[in-house]
């Protein structure tokens, strides 16, 4: 047939160019995936691979790192098959760097001579080591450890955890103090098995993931060796801190040969570096798992007197450290995930929205998903999860609102400190993570802070963050700017909700809060 | 106490003929296995077309299930999903593209916009996510009057609005427009729903090889088009994207 619209048939152009590429590996809580960019930051291929949650008992999560990095290199392979399919002429060595972004805080320890895990990994949302860390906090408290690292006590972090394994897996103590075992947040796992694991492997973190592990002096860089041995960790099983980008050493996973392993970064901080906030004062929040809002504060760690934490944004090579405050939430996409997976009132994640729009409102009923207990700004391990304000009228679409209004006031909260903590106030809220492909979870957002919210066109900002960090670390972008000039508006959403009611839902969202607190009673 | 009301339970006999199997039956043979007469047979054969429970094949006449039935059970893909999995790949598009990327589905007699991704310049530009398009003018109606008999049997009997001087009116111009459709797999619109305004739309498949949506990009006509009509890196770039979509919800390779 004739074509009279168009001027030439289109059959067999690809709208990609040709390389070269940067690929990134993202180990995040519940999937591993690789993507493969090219230079202008546009995904070419994508592989992703769920791995299982572990809840041994409440409040405890594992994850099986063998497993993982399994999942790791089947992702790796199938991101560079995938391209080799869609761009003619392709070949692994088009790869000119490979970056890391993990989960953040989760925690493993793995024999050096085997490399196998000791035990599964202690998941960031682990509450086991919540007595421990009072204990820790002894006549201080929660702060106790505050200035060096930025944090408070708590069970989210890593150091308490690898104290948790030592005292609990009966012999590791012994075994760690002999130089027989490494531990490692999932980037060290991730890289000392990319670089060769038990064949010269190279042992190493960044300094982001290392300012998680309430180890390391925020000031120095450096691990802290009062506090390692106040949490009694031996200095031994620690991986070198480096800087989030330069070449670590090569691999030859999933069909790559001789590929530099070029950055590490924590997936929030890895977000940051995605949606191009290099300058104080610019922030994101990511809609993942949990939800992250890091803001840039320049050279200098600003403390917080409202709940957030201290945290390192990112460090390029030599160039000096960039500081970030950070509002951390640990349950959002997770409690649409409690929803399909333990309520199995939907069957995708998606499926959320469809329920909660088929009514108008939460229909009275707020809730609080305090699994892990809250995070930022309250940071109560004492707490646990709580619907508040049911009465018969309320059905399971009303409940799926307020799973989605949850999202948004818990993100109201950590806003409202990040305001009083740095000053800046918000004009509009970067966003970026699975949940904002949720229309009605992002005007919800906007109508709880009373500020638009604004989209990238790369929803996946983690690995977009770690390419680029790799890409620079071997020159495939010369700087920051030129990365810059990739960020590109795809959304916005502008808030709709009246003063009066905003402010209503917000006081009852203030009092479901408090009826979570001090659930857990203390043991023993 | 009313008793069950007849023509139910007619229609419902003639779902259960028509189904088991891929099975055809004319309006005759309908009527005389059931035992009713040819004119109240077809008035509830033409309910059931109406609410896409049943299709009449154009050429024969016969009368088969129709694909709303399909859309009844579990196997319904929610539109939801539909745009989360979607995502990725229209970002890329409008990237791509330089113009505003939309994702379309069927609701009622028009196009429901359930995606729209800005068009990467500075403007500002409002999120027209819920808004309806008509089937019968835009690129992503067109596909999916030309893929979804649903569609197709919801435009057939809509009135073809003139909503510029180039909105193709007549129903034979119309299907003519839709065979073109079918047979190359993209549809356009020149200026025929707003004008200066030219789109390009191209359908999305399930896993099933339903088509579930259209995606396609939207922009001013000087940009979109050059002397011979859609710019053809613009047509390369939504095929694509259809294909990366249908991929993702397991259409398999085509
Ligand atoms: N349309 C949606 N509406 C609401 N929540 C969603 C939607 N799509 C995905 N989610 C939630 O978002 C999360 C997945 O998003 P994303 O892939 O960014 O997570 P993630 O935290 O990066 O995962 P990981 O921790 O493995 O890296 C899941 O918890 C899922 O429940
Ligand atoms: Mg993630």
């Amino acid at each position: 047939m004739t074509d009279p619209q168009t001027s030439a048939d289109p059959t067999g152009t690809s709208s990609h160019g040709s390389g070269p590429f940067i690929a990134a590996i993202d180990q995040g809580t519940t999937s591993s995936r690789c993507i493969v960019f090219d230079r202008d930051g546009r995904i070419v291929a994508v592989d992703q691979k769920e791995h299982e949650q572990i809840f041994p008992k409440p409040g405890w999560v594992e994850h099986d790192a063998a497993e993982i990095w399994t999942n790791v290199q089947e992702v790796v392979a199938g991101a560079i098959a995938k391209a080799a399919q869609d761009i003619p002429g392709f070949t692994p060595a088009d790869v000119k760097a490979i970056g890391i972004t993990n989960q953040r805080e989760t925690t493993l320890l793995w024999d050096r001579h085997t490399g196998e895990p000791v035990h599964n990994a202690l998941v960031w949302q682990d509450t086991r080591t919540d007595a421990l860390c009072r204990e820790l906090g002894r006549n201080v408290g929660q702060d106790r450890f505050r200035r060096e690292t930025g944090l408070p006590l708590a069970s989210y972090f890593a150091g308490p955890k690898i104290r948790w394994l030592l005292d609990n897996v009966p012999g590791l103590r012994e075994r760690a103090e002999a130089g027989d075992i490494l531990f490692g947040t999932m980037d060290s796992w991730v890289i000392w098995n990319l670089t060769g694991g038990v064949n010269g492997g190279v042992h190493v973190t960044d300094v982001t993931n290392a300012s998680r592990t309430l180890l390391m002096n925020l000031h120095t860089l450096e691990w802290d060796h009062k506090i390692l041995a106040s949490m009694e960790v031996p200095a031994a099983v620690l991986p070198q801190i480096r800087s989030s980008s330069e070449v670590y050493g090569t691999t030859n996973v999933g069909g790559l040969d001789g590929v530099p392993v070029a950055s590490a970064l924590g997936d929030q901080q890895a977000a940051l570096f995605g949606q191009t906030c290099f300058a104080e004062g610019e922030a994101k929040s990511t809609y993942g798992t949990g939800t992250f809002m890091l803001m840039n504060t320049g050279g200098t760690p600003v403390n917080s007197y409202n709940g957030l934490i201290t945290t390192v944004g990112y460090r390029i090579g030599e160039e000096a450290p960039v500081y970030a405050l950070e509002g951390s939430i640990a349950v959002t996409g997770a409690l649409v995930q409690w929803m399909r997976d333990q309520m199995g009132l939907i069957s995708t994640a998606a499926e959320i929205e469809t329920l909660a729009s088929s009514v108008a409102d939460n229909g009275g009923a707020y809730f609080v998903p305090a699994f892990s207990g809250l995070f930022a700004p309250y940071w109560r391990d004492d707490a646990r999860g709580v619907i508040a304000g049911l009465t018969r009228y309320v059905t399971k679409a009303h409940i799926a609102r307020a799973v989605l209004e949850a999202t948004a006031w818990q993100t109201r909260e950590i806003a409202d400190a990040m305001t009083k903590d740095s000053d800046v106030e918000l004009t509009a809220l970067k966003v970026d993570g699975g949940m904002t492909s949720n229309n009605l979870l992002m005007q919800t957002l906007a109508d709880a802070l009373d500020a638009p919210v604004v989209r990238p066109m790369v929803a996946e900002t983690t690995c977009l963050g770690a390419a680029y960090a790799a890409g620079l670390a071997v020159g495939f972008w010369p700087d920051t700017d030129a990365l810059r000039a990739n960020w590109k508006r795809a959304a916005e959403w502008t808030p709709r909700m009246d003063a009066a009611d905003r402010d209503r839902e917000y006081k009852n969202w203030l009092k479901a809060v408090e009826r979570t607190m001090g659930w857990i009673e203390e043991e023993h | 106490m009313p008793g069950p009301i007849q023509s139910l339970e007619r229609a419902a006999a003639i779902l259960r003929l028509l189904a088991g199997g891929e099975r055809r039956l004319g309006l005759s043979d309908v009527a005389s296995s059931l035992g009713l007469a040819k004119g109240t047979t077809h008035g509830i054969l033409r309910t059931l077309q109406q609410e896409g429970f049943v299709e009449q094949d154009p050429v024969s006449g016969k009368y088969q299930l129709g694909a709303e039935l399909l859309r009844l059970g579990n196997s319904y893909l929610d539109v939801h999903e539909l745009r989360a999995r979607a995502l990725v790949w229209t970002d890329d598009l409008a990237r791509s593209s330089g113009e505003a990327a939309y994702l379309g589905v069927l609701h009622q007699q028009g196009v429901l916009i359930v995606h729209h991704v800005f068009r990467p310049d500075d403007s500002r530009q409002v999120l027209e996510v819920g808004a309806m398009q008509p089937l019968h003018s835009t690129a992503l109606g067109k596909v999916l009057s030309a893929f979804d008999p649903v569609a197709h049997s919801e435009v057939a009997e809509g009135e073809l609005a003139a909503l510029t001087p180039r909105t193709v009116t007549d129903p034979a111009g119309f299907e003519q427009v839709l065979e073109l459709t079918r047979a190359r797999g993209w549809a356009a619109d020149l200026e025929e729903t707003w004008d200066g305004v030219a789109s390009v739309a191209a359908p999305v498949y399930d896993r099933r090889r339903m088509p579930v949506g259209a995606v396609g990009v939207t922009g001013a006509v000087e940009r979109v088009c050059d002397e011979s009509g859609i710019r053809a890196r613009l047509v390369a770039a939504v095929r694509d994207c259809a294909r990366a979509v249908s991929r993702d919800l397991g259409a398999g390779r085509f």
